[in-house]
């Protein structure tokens, strides 16, 4: 989220689209409901399905689903022709006004330099032209016919209404309802907030329908401001702590890149980190890289990581291939190449695409340690469940080791809600049984393996030899010991830069936040984003003043938000050039002559003159961008693609199937069905009734929701002569489930490209294990594929059949 | 500052102040099966909890607290095509989402009409009226309808006398169930389970008077929004009552899975409980009466001595061989 | 039309001093008796769930509980027990032509003149009545108790059909009350008619005054049979 839950309530305009928030985030949703009927903000879905959110919406669209960028670029291209722009904005805080190479040129749905074999793209000419004085070029009259601004004009030309009724099915009188409430919102005193989650990410092309939107948002001039932003519904409690701490392949601790093992030593790695400015001025944070990198590295391994050594960076691997994702890694577990799997707090078996694959992967493994808190299908998948899991068990020789957890309710510790605030909590129940903390079990492990490592030696045990572990209780790091940890601390005496004589921090003390981070291994800081989270001042999560100090609910003293507290991030978007707030009755910042003050923490250096540094103070350029150079995969400016498994061919270009830059592994391919053997486009959601796998052993959960089903049309009932509350089996190439037909009027076949598309919707919740009745899960169907950038599976678009059968045996 | 007799909120944790205990004896002002009961010993302010039928989002948390708050085992059910789960109210499910979908002919849009179906409390309760155990259901003067168990013995008048078919009679422990509006929870201050865990205040609870302005408010909002008919049910036929909805189609509240348009207890209930017990047992005071004072008064029919003979004599002349 | 002199199974003259003229037998006394108590328990049971003031009556059952539990068992049993006593006097109540003749002359009853009253058989207009409403009445009860029985049949019916029931329940226990009172006290004012349910036998003279048609009868069978002996 660039904004947070409680700042929604300050809207006008809610858009959700590419989520379902009344139904998967019922909590946060009452925010929406509190804008409607205290602001009379307006509501609008947009969904394959009339959804829980759209029970209480001003606005239903449907939409096919996959089909969200020819809608939203639909909806560009209708604000510039209609001249709903936020002009101020977009010439200032955004890059339309500065000059791309010549190089770069877009036809047909591909862009310069794409590479089929390798389903890639040569990058190089997707940036702007450098002037003689180092700087991007720019025109901010706009009549370059390189500049951006021009270049996106041209290409959205083609995503007429017409067009984006016959991609999405959207009807077009709907769709210019809708895209007029947008457009309104260009006014600088009006605001419009996008809800979004899986809706969006799981597709082959997830990142480029947020940016899509994220692009209209910048063109109405809705970043930044109160009420305004892109708002990512994370989808578990703390699963906006899991990236923010880098649990991700490809990242460390507060988005710091992974190195490559192109990148051979620090300097190599740091060349392309710390971004020069590209216009004057700008502020360019990201030139502090240095500073965040070395101090984990001192953080991870103390004194041992010194400026000789680079900062001990030979002690961190390298990836050889972009990211080791879980598509990537299953894949690799099938070819045999995996042959143990540490399963911390998953459930692939119901969680991955195409359960079958993922069975097979993990039968082909030595063996397979799960730790949860409760019983999951993976530490079964060995087990036979009749229809449920078909499996020879007998045949599978995985040793599978179970190491039962504590749930949140029993840990202290703190979660990051969607609007990035760690909140801390404190444990409710004690864990039952044989459970154990997590951070007990790690322990454990690692102080296992380090002596084996330190008896027996290894390839290369430095790193697991020289690792900190500092803590009170070796076998147990407490989450308050790891929470100081991740705020950092002082090594050396710091001193303020401007008067030396003054010192801001004693050796051993806690950092006041980021900004006191240094790169001559003075500091530790074990997430730079974190900093601040746990300084002198004491545990800032676990504040909980509730006081709403500005009554546009900022609620600054409720636990502490990242990065330095600040709740809605690119907040000097939401003042003038001249540092006047837009909409003075939402005012979160201001210039007052000398410095920015307001209600919330400014999101740019305190003393930055408003006419000079931009708001995108992480970007070289100071400005959001339209165009976004070299940074994803499938090009500067977002194009429809169909999903992998499409009912229509790309009206755009019927030879592109699916994202031209996603990943796809050769065993795969052959696996993805056309609409002629199976005809009817599926998607996967969740149901307000439960949570993922976990809240069908919970009796109360699973009596509200007891059973599998998947919901169709009143239309394709019909046709299928499938009764209501009847049992189906839908399939798809790569597998099959059955499960209860819930008949709706809520599912309506849409007319796309010329042929009527029934959706059939196949929601999550159920497995073998629990107190839930017996059921499938999406991912038995689902195809191997996810977005090109993050590797998000594609669970939201891809293709079934369905007929009437008998339940299921084992039911 | 006088101290508030009931709970004005659900959200609040615990009062902190002091508060003023109730939902004792003395604030009972009808109970079942009992004609002189003492009058209340205070009047407390009326309450009521409101839903918000366009606010509410179907997610069951409501459910979900009443279940967990109640403690109750409702069935792990099949699924048979809908989202009601489970399929109707039961003795462990005292209140239930039920999902309508609704093609508006004027729009022509689809409305997803989800309505919290539960007791109303009403002023004038069927079940009260219905119940014939002393006791077994009581009225307290702030509006709430509550059972007794205790009392209770399983007969279902009260399901006759309900005209919005809401208590349930467990096949297990043979009493009637229904929603308390938290009674309990209400007596030390706090509002409803289910009003506590709606994420979109879709239920709110307070004094009756606050709800309606609540409500009035609502309207407003609705209206802006094109809801013409949008109005607050809390209908008079029951006498109005302690739980109330939001409706964007005030005119027709049956479209909501059908929610009683006018609600009433039954005429026949009315005539069962009224007139013809009157009647009847006036009827069968007064046979009584009558053959007593025949029996006192007059003489009875005994054989007499003739009789005897003659049938004597009748004998013998039948009898074989006897004189004719 | 059926006999109105017509005898039923068991009914006979003994010798003796006096001759005792059996009416009813051990099984049909025991037979009616089990009728009556069930009925006795019936009223109580079901006046306690009807009128609150009476309500306390369940204590005899051993509570409100047990009482609801009870009262369609019993009536049950009361169901199949009138049937049986049913199947054995429907015949003797058919309506006959010397019916309507006493009907006509129920004041001479009443006033105690019995001798204008014309001679009938072992049932008169006045029992019959009682038969046959009660056996619509306990008819009425079965199909409204049925209904209105929450632990077995709660869901069958639509609520307003169950409402309906229990008024026809009620409805139908106010008759039934007013026919019992009128058996209770024929039985009592009609001197020697309880012999005839508890012993089984009524004097000779009993029978000649109130049923003389299904004594002679009974007599004209036994001095054929040549079984009577003074």
């Amino acid at each position: 989220m660039t904004n947070s839950w409680t700042d929604i309530r300050n809207t006008d305009l809610v858009v959700v689209m590419g989520g379902n928030a009344a139904e998967a985030h019922p909590c946060g949703f009452k925010w929406v409901v509190e804008a409607k009927a205290h602001r009379g903000a307006r509501l609008i879905v947009i969904d394959p399905r009339y959804t829980r959110t759209a029970s209480v919406s001003d606005l239903y669209l449907p939409i096919r689903q996959g089909t969200d960028i020819a809608f939203l670029l639909g909806a560009i291209k209708y604000c510039i022709d209609n001249n709903k722009v936020q002009w101020e904005y977009v010439k200032n805080f955004t890059n339309a006004a500065l000059i791309v190479k010549e190089g770069f040129s877009y036809q047909d749905g591909l862009f310069n330099g794409y590479d089929e074999q390798a389903r890639k793209y040569d990058m190089s000419e997707w940036d702007y032209q450098i002037g003689p004085d180092g700087y991007a070029k720019v025109d901010m009259t706009l009549q370059d016919p390189r500049c951006v601004w021009n270049l996106l004009k041209e290409h959205v030309a083609i995503y007429t209404p017409e067009f984006v009724e016959r991609v999405c099915g959207t009807p077009k009188a709907k769709f210019l309802q809708a895209v007029q409430m947008m457009a309104e919102t260009s006014s600088p005193t009006k605001a419009m907030t996008s809800m979004y989650a899986l809706g969006w990410t799981q597709h082959s092309k997830g990142s480029q329908n947020i940016r899509t939107m994220a692009m209209l948002q910048l063109i109405l001039g809705n970043i930044g401001i109160r009420g305004g932003g892109m708002n990512a519904l994370r989808g578990h409690s703390n699963i906006q702590g899991l990236t923010d701490i880098g649990l991700m392949s490809e990242l460390m601790p507060g988005y710091l890149a992974m190195p490559h093992d192109k990148e051979v030593d620090l300097k190599t790695y740091m060349s392309t980190r710390q971004f020069k400015p590209l216009r004057p001025n700008q502020t360019s944070y990201y030139q502090n890289y240095s500073k965040f990198f070395v101090s984990l590295q001192k953080s991870l391994f103390g004194s041992v990581a010194t400026k000789d050594n680079d900062w001990a960076y030979d002690y961190l691997p390298k990836l050889d291939k972009p990211m080791y994702d879980v598509l990537q890694t299953f894949e690799l577990m099938h070819q045999g190449k995996v042959t143990g799997y540490f399963c911390q707090g998953f459930n692939p078996i119901l969680a991955f695409p195409d359960r079958a694959k993922v069975t097979e992967s993990l039968s082909k493994l030595k063996w397979l340690v799960t730790m949860d808190p409760l019983e999951t299908e993976t530490s079964r998948f060995w087990e036979n469940h009749g229809d449920f899991n078909d499996v020879n068990t007998a045949s599978i020789q995985t040793e599978v080791i179970q190491l039962p957890t504590t749930c949140f309710a029993e840990e202290e510790g703190s979660l990051v809600n969607s609007g990035r605030w760690l909140q801390w909590h404190w444990p409710g129940a004690s864990p039952p049984g044989e459970a154990h903390h997590d951070n007990w079990i790690m322990g454990q492990l690692f102080l296992r393996v380090r002596e084996l490592y330190r008896k027996e030696g290894g390839a290369y045990a430095d790193p697991i030899l020289n690792l900190t572990w500092d803590y009170a209780d070796p076998h147990e790091p407490k989450p308050d010991e790891l929470a100081k940890e991740l705020n950092g601390k002082a090594l050396a005496d710091l001193h303020d830069p401007k008067d030396k004589s003054q010192v801001v921090a004693r050796a051993g003390q806690q950092l006041l936040n980021f900004s006191q981070l240094a790169d001559d291994g003075t500091t530790a800081c074990g997430c730079w984003i974190y900093s601040g989270c746990f300084n002198e001042a004491g545990n800032n999560m676990a504040r909980r003043d509730n006081t709403d100090a500005d009554g546009l609910g900022t609620y600054a003293g409720w636990t502490w938000a990242w990065p330095l507290n600040r709740r809605i991030i690119y907040n000097r978007a939401s003042a003038d050039l001249q540092g006047k707030p837009w909409d003075p009755s939402r005012k979160i910042i201001e210039w007052d002559g000398s410095k920015w003050v307001g209600g919330d923490v400014p999101d740019i250096a305190p003393t930055a003159k408003p006419e000079e540094v931009g708001p995108f103070i992480m970007n070289a350029e100071g400005t959001a961008r339209l165009f976004v150079r070299g940074l994803m995969k499938e090009g500067p400016f977002p194009v429809h693609y169909e999903p992998f498994e499409s009912p229509i061919a790309n009206p755009v270009n019927p030879k592109i199937r699916g994202n031209p830059a996603a990943r796809v592994f050769p065993d795969d391919l052959a696996q993805f069905a056309t609409s002629e053997e199976f005809p009817y486009a599926a998607t996967s959601y969740r149901l307000t009734e439960h949570f993922h796998g976990w809240t069908k052993h919970n009796r109360v959960n699973a009596a509200l929701q007891p059973q599998f089903f998947v919901e169709i049309s009143e239309e394709l009932a019909k046709e299928k002569n499938i009764p209501l509350g009847g049992w189906v089996r839908v399939w798809s190439k790569r597998g099959s489930v059955k499960a209860k037909a819930v008949v709706t009027k809520r599912i309506k076949p849409m007319v796309c490209d010329g042929k009527t598309v029934h959706v059939v919707g196949i929601p999550l919740h159920w497995g073998f294990t629990g107190a839930a009745r017996k059921g499938f899960g999406p991912n038995s169907l689902t195809p191997f594929v996810g977005d090109a950038n993050s590797q998000t599976p594609e669970f939201k678009a891809f293709l079934v059949n369905i007929e009437n059968t008998t339940a299921p045996e084992g039911n | 500052m006088a101290l508030p007799d009931s709970p004005r909120t659900a959200v609040s944790n615990p009062p902190t102040q002091g508060f003023i205990e109730n939902l004792g004896p003395g604030d009972v002002i009808k109970r079942s099966a009992t004609d002189r009961l003492p009058p209340p010993t205070r009047e407390l302010t009326p309450v009521a909890k409101l839903i918000d039928v366009s606010k509410c989002i179907g997610c069951k948390a409501c459910q979900s607290a009443c279940i967990e708050w109640n403690d109750t085992h409702p069935a792990i059910e099949e699924n048979v095509g809908v989202y009601m789960n489970p399929h109707d109210l039961t003795p462990d499910m005292f209140t239930l989402m039920r999902f309508a979908e609704w093609d508006n002919p004027d729009t022509g849009n689809l409305e997803w009409l989800i309505r919290k179906d539960g007791c109303m409390h009403c002023a004038e309760p069927g079940c009260l009226e219905a119940c014939p155990s002393p006791g077994a259901i009581v009225q307290y003067s702030n509006g709430i309808v509550d059972f007794n168990h205790d009392n209770c013995i399983g007969c279902g008048y009260c399901i006759k006398g309900c005209p919005f078919d809401i208590p349930r009679v467990s096949k297990t422990d043979h009493k009637a169930y229904k929603c308390t509006l938290c009674s309990d929870r209400v007596a030390v201050g706090q509002g409803p389970a289910c009003a506590k865990a709606c994420p979109t205040k879709a239920i709110t609870f307070g004094t009756k008077e606050d709800m309606k302005a609540l409500a009035a408010e609502r309207v407003v909002d609705l209206k802006s929004r094109g809801y013409e008919n949008a109005g607050l049910y809390d209908p008079e036929g029951v006498g109005g009552t302690h739980v109330m909805y939001v409706l964007h189609h005030a005119d027709k509240p049956h479209i909501y899975s059908d929610l009683a348009d006018k609600p009433k207890v039954s005429p026949v209930v009315h005539a069962w409980k009224g007139v013809t017990k009157t009647a009847g047992l006036a009827a069968v005071g007064l046979a009584a009466v009558a053959t007593l004072a025949h029996g006192l008064l007059g003489r009875a029919n005994k054989v007499s001595a003739e009789d005897d003979a003659h049938a004597r004599e009748f004998l013998d002349r039948e009898e074989p061989g006897g004189q004719p | 039309m059926s006999d109105p002199a017509a005898i039923e199974q068991g009914d006979e003259i003994l010798p003796g001093n006096p001759p005792r003229v059996v009416r009813y037998r051990g099984a049909t006394r025991l037979n009616h008796w089990i009728t009556a108590a069930c009925m006795v328990l019936l009223l109580l049971s079901g006046v306690a769930m009807f009128w609150p003031p009476l309500f306390f009556l369940t204590a005899l059952f051993g509570g409100g509980q047990t009482a609801r539990f009870l009262h369609p068992w019993i009536g049950v049993t009361l169901v199949i027990s009138f049937a049986v006593l049913a199947r054995q006097f429907w015949r003797g109540n058919l309506w006959n032509r010397t019916d309507l003749d006493w009907t006509a002359h129920m004041g001479d009853l009443v006033a105690g003149r019995e001798e204008k009253m014309p001679e009938v058989g072992k049932f008169n207009a006045g029992q019959k009545f009682i038969f046959w409403s009660m056996a619509l009445l306990i008819l009425a009860m079965l199909a409204s108790g049925v209904v209105i029985w929450e632990e077995y049949f709660g869901g069958m019916t639509s609520i307003p059909i169950q409402r309906e029931a229990l008024l026809v329940h009620w409805l139908g226990a106010s008759l039934i009350m007013l026919v019992l009172i009128l058996h209770i006290y024929a039985a009592i004012w009609v001197r020697g008619s309880f012999d005839a349910m508890i012993r089984g036998w009524v004097s000779p003279g009993w029978a000649w005054r109130h049923h003389r048609l299904w004594f002679r009868r009974l007599a004209a069978r036994s001095a054929d049979r040549g079984d009577a002996r003074v």
